[in-house]
């Protein structure tokens, strides 16, 4: 076989862009990406992305290093805010409502959005309880009673509840790694989002937290969209039902997981799943 | 993969081996940064000491809380001085510490802007300026316009000297915050401000204190802008509007005086400023929780605190 470029193996279809759901029910969308580029300053992060994610289950971002997929999934949120030389261009719907609409205000949307963080990133200062809660007060969510009871649903749904109910008042810093990043789900999951970003979220973790995390993931897809960046093929073939491969800033193949990784339709995309190249 | 093995044996034969020398080498230095840190404590430890020893003695109940006896009669105390540099520094920290920290956090948070680096420039020129220059600007526009000697031109002289050095490390500790949380934050939904003043300052705030702590400790010793603003004097606080003491102040007269007592209540009044600016030190680090667990623990053992 001879060597070619990966830019000629780039196939322009826009089958590739929709996941392959013809063997199930059909399913709703919850969110759309349509044309999405990102440019950083003059360097173009992610080129010309479309994607559509079906409600109530996981699809998982995977590629190689420097591939855009982080920068992609965070567009999902309008973290791009916040990079100065951040400029995004294209359509996310969420609901039928467009994110980058310039009449949106992100800050509302964004609670219909949770993100989970490569490092886990709990409030320093804050104890377990005050950052499970930390999106609701600081929103204006006041009564204690509502506030306990999320706490307590949240950190089960996150496995992390019998490992801390009874030090609540602990601040977060003292919790292992793995225990933060379960944390960072609950503190997500806390402000009641219907799709949940993930990015990396086990890849600072242990293989047993990461388990851990796994079978949250497992769990949470029953009522959420979830939507996770993973370096680690064998992640997505465990926890995600659709998979999106993508190279060099651009989206090659996207289908359901076990087609994807049993008979990828195009050579890019085979080459990285039998790990010839990462 | 292009290093053989070979070049691999020859970069090792580039190492130093004379693990002896190196040894020394290390030894050396360790006593080199040791001795600068001795020669650094030296003035001054020697000068805690001198001011301790000398200042001691005059140090009594009548002396903490008198207003000064006549002129070389060594009676009398420094109630007014220690009264007004608490009145003073209190002031100036109302004044000079919220514009400071807001300064910081818009040089930190929204600072990404020619205006901030110009605001950033000037503030660091400012901070360097002679503070004898600020108290004569507020001479000018404060005691030649009102016909007097003012608190308040105290107050807004020292200020001027305060919020540079809090706005600079305000926006020091806020920058040192990673990223990360903020994300996290935005990521709740949360707005700016309150991203920046529930969940920023709360992991900056060790650092915010110091910054604050070591600008009070600065304007508590400063003399020159007290002279051209609150003048001295020998009665408590009456008036906003009249000359007031400060310890600088008194210590500065006390020792230009040629009579031995008045000399030796100079250095009691030294000491008495070095320990007021210790104690608000400790009082604010203990309120604030940071850096001085020791402290809380030994009060709270003595059940000074409940809990």
């Amino acid at each position: 076989m001879t060597m070619s470029t990966p830019e000629q193996k780039i196939t322009n279809s826009t089958d590739s862009q929709i996941p392959d759901t013809t063997s199930h029910v059909e399913k709703k969308f919850k969110m759309i990406a349509e044309n999405v580029s990102i440019y950083y300053g003059d360097t173009m992060g992610v080129k010309n992305v479309t994607m559509k994610f079906p409600e109530k289950s996981v699809t998982a971002l995977i590629g190689p290093s420097g591939c855009g997929k982080t920068t992609f999934l965070r567009c999902l949120n309008r973290m791009h805010d916040m990079t100065k030389n951040a400029k995004v261009e294209g359509k996310v719907m969420i609901d039928d409502i467009n994110l980058y609409d310039k009449s949106i205000d992100p800050i509302y949307h964004r609670r219909k959005v949770g993100m989970v963080f490569q490092k886990p990133n709990p409030f320093p200062t804050m104890s377990i309880y005050d950052n499970v809660t930390a999106g609701l007060k600081l929103n204006g969510v006041k009564d204690k009673r509502i506030l306990d009871e999320i706490v307590e649903d949240t950190l089960k749904m996150a496995y992390l509840w019998d490992e801390v109910k009874n030090d609540l008042k602990k601040s977060a810093i003292e919790l292992s790694g793995g225990q933060q990043q379960r944390l960072c789900i609950a503190r997500a999951l806390a402000i009641q989002p219907e799709v949940l970003l993930m990015d990396e979220p086990a890849s600072a973790l242990d293989p047993i937290a990461t388990q851990k995390i796994e079978e949250t993931i497992t769990e949470l897809k029953k009522d959420y969209t979830i939507i996770i960046v993973t370096h680690n093929m064998q992640q997505a073939v465990r926890v995600s039902d659709y998979t999106g491969f993508m190279y060099l800033g651009e989206l090659i193949e996207f289908r359901e997981t076990k087609k994807l990784f049993t008979d990828p339709k195009n050579d890019l995309t085979a080459k990285y799943v039998q790990g010839q190249f990462g | 993969m292009t290093t053989t093995n070979e070049k691999r044996q020859e970069y090792r034969a580039l190492f130093k081996n004379n693990v002896k020398k190196r040894l020394l080498v290390d030894k050396i230095v360790h006593i080199i940064i040791f001795a600068f840190v001795i020669i650094a404590i030296i003035p001054l430890g020697s000068i805690l000491v001198e001011v301790f020893k000398n200042g001691i003695t005059a140090i009594s109940y009548e002396f903490l809380t008198a207003t000064p006896g006549s002129i070389g009669s060594g009676e009398g105390g420094i109630g007014p001085a220690i009264q007004g540099t608490l009145i003073i520094i209190g002031l100036a920290s109302l004044i000079g510490v919220p514009i400071g920290v807001m300064s910081g956090i818009f040089l930190s948070e929204y600072g990404d802007n020619r205006l901030a680096r110009n605001v950033r420039f000037f503030n660091d020129v400012f901070m360097e300026f002679p503070s004898i220059v600020l108290g004569i600007f507020a001479f000018l526009v404060i005691v030649l316009i009102l016909g007097h000697f003012s608190v308040w031109a105290g107050a807004f002289a020292l200020a001027l000297i305060m919020f540079p050095i809090v706005a600079r490390t305000t926006e020091e500790s806020l920058k040192m915050v990673p990223v990360t949380y903020r994300e996290a934050g935005t990521a709740l939904g949360l707005k700016k401000w309150v991203i920046t003043f529930r969940i920023v300052i709360s992991a900056a705030k060790g650092g915010m204190i110091t910054g604050i702590l070591l600008a009070v400790s600065r304007i508590g010793g400063e003399t020159a802008p007290l002279i051209m603003t609150i003048l001295g004097s020998s009665q408590f606080f009456s008036s906003m509007d009249v000359p007031m003491d400060a310890l600088p102040l008194r210590i500065w007269r006390l020792s230009l005086l040629p009579y031995e007592s008045s000399q030796l209540q100079g250095w009691g009044a030294a000491l008495v400023l070095i320990f007021v600016i210790i104690g608000i030190n400790l009082a604010v680090r203990y309120y604030f929780g940071n850096g001085n667990g020791m402290i809380r623990k030994l009060i709270k053992q003595g059940g000074l605190v409940k809990k």
